[in-house]
């Protein structure tokens, strides 16, 4: 009788890092199993060890970093169990393994893939190492991976360089070029964080059905419970470098006996959350306002009533791009903003939904003044005072720019590398002229108070921060200045969830206490849930829905909010994702919805009511088949991909 | 790509133009002229001359034209190969300038290679192997060709051959070759001589390349699309070569459009101290006694290929880096 072998079998494994002659430790004797054909999630956050172990399996370890005990076992199916641990990560024994037997794909699938070869050569490249066929057989298999992998025209695909992609399609490629020799064990790291909610669980169909078509085995590295519940047989949960607690995901999603798991479940924001319920994140933070209670949360009621915070009315925006070569070639026009209408009342906290390209980032660039609106007017309530801000210039915008705070998605750049964080908490202060030196330092300190961090950071450079840490920082230069409205852009999908439960809960408190409207830009509609007290969800330019968030949430109505809610996975294995509901179409494309939902790029769109204060765009105007040119003064053709 | 070129080719007039209009009244902006400098040379050896005869002089050279015809003579001479006249050596500048051309660009494309060649291994190896001994020795040799001055290395190159290989001193080529004609042993000869400026010329340029390669192949060795390669099994050797290498090449590539001219024009110094029969020590001179045909012809000579480089390593560069031919200003 054959006895069946792990394909995967760690023992022990410990892997140090190397940091200028002292030694890191980074994973500290795990031990983990994964059968033929079955998905293993490797969860935890960002420093766990998990991408360390990936890295050990595959031999591409960092220079610095070495196995210094423990065992490897991989076992490829009709193979002998071979010891990666002992093999010298550049043998050709070794490189055998890599790319044939296993594979990987990686987060970001711009920048791992080389901008300078097409598609198709990467592929093909891995084919040509591993097998020995001719090679108008290499382009074929090429291809045909590329029609598994989900591409609409794959032979254009084989030719095109990956920036002439989309993120899905990005990744996509590397899908096919990790799974182009068949192997026997996929490594996926953080495989759909980078991406749109829909895109996401697109990608994780793909993976789910090549994993039963080519019978691999998947060992899925994330931090995403959600996607863990919908792909995983099995669980390890990493924290600093040891096992916190295994098993087959079903015992451990229903019954987490681990304090470290049930907090990782307990920080991630969800739909069934009570009024009130806040998250709790591993690390609480406090914070303290008392140095900030003067100036602000002094909204009046009759403030309030005078006027909407923002008023919003017909904004326009369209970007011209040169396309095609470089000789120019004709332009074309993208509308980032199209004919938006929105009132944000004071001290309130408005959530607006999209994915990437929907033109949220764009919003919030015309309101900061950043850029101008090629139409339409934004009217601020400055204490009832009303300021058009398409009129202000000069002198007047600088000293309006108080009034809002910005905070970026990536707190890595959003900090200059090379000031102290004192000198990036003071500078809002000098170039506004706020107080001599003394009081500047002082007010740099009580901001780092303000989002809960000691004042020995004050010295320190943004680099030695964790990326909460350099979030935190990001915050309390926003609010340097006391503004009234703060635009939060994507402030926590860049970070692990309990960092983002604790990132969430300092924004909601700080809000309350300091009576600030909140602008906050997500494309995770269950952490725009968590802050917003009303939604807007965008596409394309266009506002599509706008309600309270119960409102939206329990009755999503327009289709494209519907596409966004149900590609959201849920940490819960009893609520898995409808793949095939969400993998049928396009929904970003407006032509692809119901009626009435459905309308042409140059259609025109009007509200309408489906409770007080919840409204949908529905299309207006002639139907979406007989619609030709008649828009013609509004003629610039929306740039698709 | 075509038309982009031809429009590039177009620009380039204009550019010309006004470039030619900038030197020739940069070269004018010296009070006097190539005659009042040759006056009072010879008046200070005690000479003294005839002012008829200076006249006479002055109006067959145009000297004594109002500014913009001699600029208008000068420039619409040029479009059809006639140069100007050089006062200097009493000759058209065709003639002046011909032979050291020819020799110039030897030099300059032997030195070229020998930078690559050189530079590029090293480059590579320092990049790979950073903080080794190797990185630290290959480094410091390095920064010594950087900063010995090139013309005392020429000096105590010029002694080691001589006395090690009996080499004549000086020139490109033994003495008796100068002015005779094409051969046989005045090749072999000429290759004897190569390789002393060669050398003294290629080190700082070398170590500078070094530099730079090193530097930018750092950048893009830790970059994700490196360890997909690696995941995908790619030798070490090859995935060096065809990822971070090739991304590298980019600054390389940029250039070409300063190497052309310093073909040209490059190591004058040097040239002075190895006495080379090249352009350098001509330009010079040239500007030192007012030789106004012969410094602007030259210096319009250099601006063309300034010009001419700056298009090719452009075009280079989109053929190389997909990026520039595809995205153009999609960015924007």
């Amino acid at each position: 009788m054959q006895v069946i072998k792990p394909l995967l079998a760690i023992r022990d494994l410990a892997v140090e890092f190397n940091l200028h002659g002292t030694p890191v430790p980074a994973v500290k004797g795990i031990s983990l199993t994964l059968w033929p054909g079955r998905t293993l999630a490797l969860v935890g956050e960002s420093g766990s060890g998990k991408t360390v172990t990936s890295q050990a399996i595959l031999g591409i370890l960092p220079a610095n970093a070495s196995i210094t005990q423990g065992e490897i076992l991989f076992t490829p199916p009709e193979g002998e169990t071979v010891d990666i641990a002992q093999l010298s990560p550049n043998s050709p024994a070794m490189r055998e393994i890599r790319g044939d037997k296993i594979s990987i794909i990686f987060q970001e699938p711009m920048v791992s893939l080389s901008p300078m070869h097409t598609i198709g050569n990467q592929i093909t490249e891995a084919i040509r190492l591993h097998r020995d066929i001719p090679k108008a057989e290499e382009k074929q298999l090429t291809i045909e991976m590329l029609t598994l992998a989900g591409f609409p025209k794959p032979e254009q695909a084989f030719n095109a360089y990956p920036f002439e992609l989309s993120g899905g399609l990005r990744q996509r490629a590397m899908i096919a070029m990790a799974l182009i020799c068949h192997p026997a064990l996929l490594i996926a790291d953080e495989p759909t964080t980078a991406l749109d909610v829909t895109v996401q669980a697109q990608i994780l169909h793909l993976i789910k059905s090549l994993q039963q078509k080519l019978g691999m085995a998947v060992l899925l590295i994330t931090h995403d419970l959600g996607v863990v519940a919908n792909m995983a047989d099995d669980l390890v949960v990493m924290y600093h470098g040891e096992v916190m607690e295994s098993g087959p995901s079903e015992a451990l999603f229903r019954n987490p006996q681990h304090p470290y798991l049930q907090a990782l479940f307990a920080a991630v924001p969800h739909f069934d959350m009570k009024p009130g319920e806040r998250l709790r994140p591993i690390r609480e933070i406090a914070h303290e306002t008392s140095a900030f209670k003067h100036g602000l949360g002094a909204k009046t009621e009759a403030q309030r009533q005078a006027a909407p915070h923002l008023s919003i009315t017909n904004l326009d925006k369209s970007f011209g791009s040169r396309k095609g070569s470089l000789l120019g070639g004709e332009q074309s026009t993208t509308r980032a903003v199209f004919d938006l209408s929105l009132d944000i009342a004071v001290g309130e906290s408005f959530g607006l939904v999209g994915e990437s390209g929907c033109g949220k980032t764009t919003l919030s660039k015309l309101l900061m003044g950043a850029l101008k609106p090629d139409a339409g007017s934004i009217l601020y309530n400055a204490h009832g005072e009303q300021i058009d801000l398409g009129s202000l210039q000069g002198e007047e915008l600088r000293q309006f720019r108080r009034r809002i705070g910005l905070v970026f998605q990536d707190p890595h750049g959003a900090l200059n590398p090379r000031m102290t964080i004192m000198n990036i908490l003071r500078e809002p202060l000098v170039i506004h002229k706020f107080g001599n030196e003394q009081s500047q330092r002082q007010r740099a300190k009580d901001l780092l108070a303000l989002v809960g961090l000691s004042p020995r950071f004050l010295n320190r450079y943004p680099h030695s921060l964790s990326g909460g840490q350099r979030q935190r920082v990001s915050i309390a230069r926003a609010l340097a200045l006391e503004p009234e409205l703060l635009i939060l852009d994507e402030p926590v999908s860049a970070l692990d969830v309990s960092v983002q439960a604790q990132v969430l809960n300092l924004l909601k408190d700080l809000q309350q206490e300091l009576g600030m409207t909140y602008l906050f830009v997500s494309h995770n509609i269950a952490v725009v849930d968590y802050i917003a007290d009303r939604i807007g969800v965008m596409c394309r330019g266009r506002l599509v829905e706008v309600g309270r968030r119960e409102q939206i949430l329990r009755n999503p109505t327009h289709p494209y909010t519907r596409a966004l809610m149900a590609a959201i996975p849920y940490p819960d294995l009893d609520r898995p994702l409808d793949f095939q509901r969400i993998i049928g179409s396009n929904y970003s494309d407006p032509a692809s919805w119901d009626s009435p939902y459905a309308h042409g790029p140059e259609q025109h769109t009007e509200w309408q009511q489906v409770a007080e204060n919840h409204l949908v765009r529905i299309a207006a105007g002639p139907a979406l088949s007989n619609e030709t040119g008649e828009m013609g003064e509004k003629n610039a053709p929306e740039a698709r991909l | 790509m075509l038309p982009y070129i031809a429009r590039r080719m177009l620009m380039m007039i204009p550019t010309l133009i006004v470039i030619s209009f900038i030197i020739f009244v940069i070269i004018q902006l010296p009070p006097g002229d190539y005659l009042e400098s040759y006056i009072s040379e010879l008046e200070s050896q005690g000479e003294s001359i005839d002012p008829a005869q200076i006249a006479a002089l002055r109006s067959q050279y145009g000297l004594d034209e109002p500014f913009l015809v001699q600029y208008f003579t000068w420039a619409t001479g040029m479009l059809h190969g006639d140069f100007g006249y050089s006062f200097e050596y009493g000759l058209p500048v065709s003639e002046v300038v011909g032979d050291r051309l020819f020799l110039t660009v030897v030099i300059s494309v032997f030195t070229i290679i020998f930078t690559w060649m050189i530079a590029f291994p090293i480059g590579m190896y320092t990049a790979t192997h950073q903080y080794s001994w190797g990185d630290y020795g290959l480094t410091l040799v390095g920064f010594l060709g950087l900063a010995t001055p090139n013309f005392l290395l020429a000096l105590v190159m010029l002694y080691f051959a001589n006395v090690t290989f009996g080499i004549s001193i000086g020139g490109l080529m033994d003495p008796e070759y100068l002015d005779a004609d094409w051969s046989w042993d005045k090749f072999v000869s000429i290759l004897q001589h190569l390789w002393i400026p060669v050398i003294v010329i290629g080190t700082s340029g070398t170590a500078a390349m070094i530099r730079r390669l090193r530097a930018n192949l750092l950048d893009e060795l830790h970059k994700p699309y490196v360890v997909t390669g690696r995941a995908k099994g790619v030798p070490p050797f090859k995935l060096l070569v065809k990822y971070p290498l090739r991304v590298s090449l980019n600054f390389f590539v940029a250039d070409i459009g300063s190497m052309l001219p310093s073909i040209i024009s490059g190591a004058e110094i040097v040239a002075v101290v190895l006495s080379l029969p090249t352009t350098g020590p001509i330009l010079i001179a040239a500007l030192q006694s007012q030789d106004m045909y012969l410094a602007g012809s030259f210096l319009m000579f250099l601006a063309l290929l300034t010009v001419i480089g700056v298009l090719v390593s452009d075009i280079a560069l989109a053929l190389l880096d997909p990026r520039i031919r595809l995205e153009g200003g999609r960015a924007a």
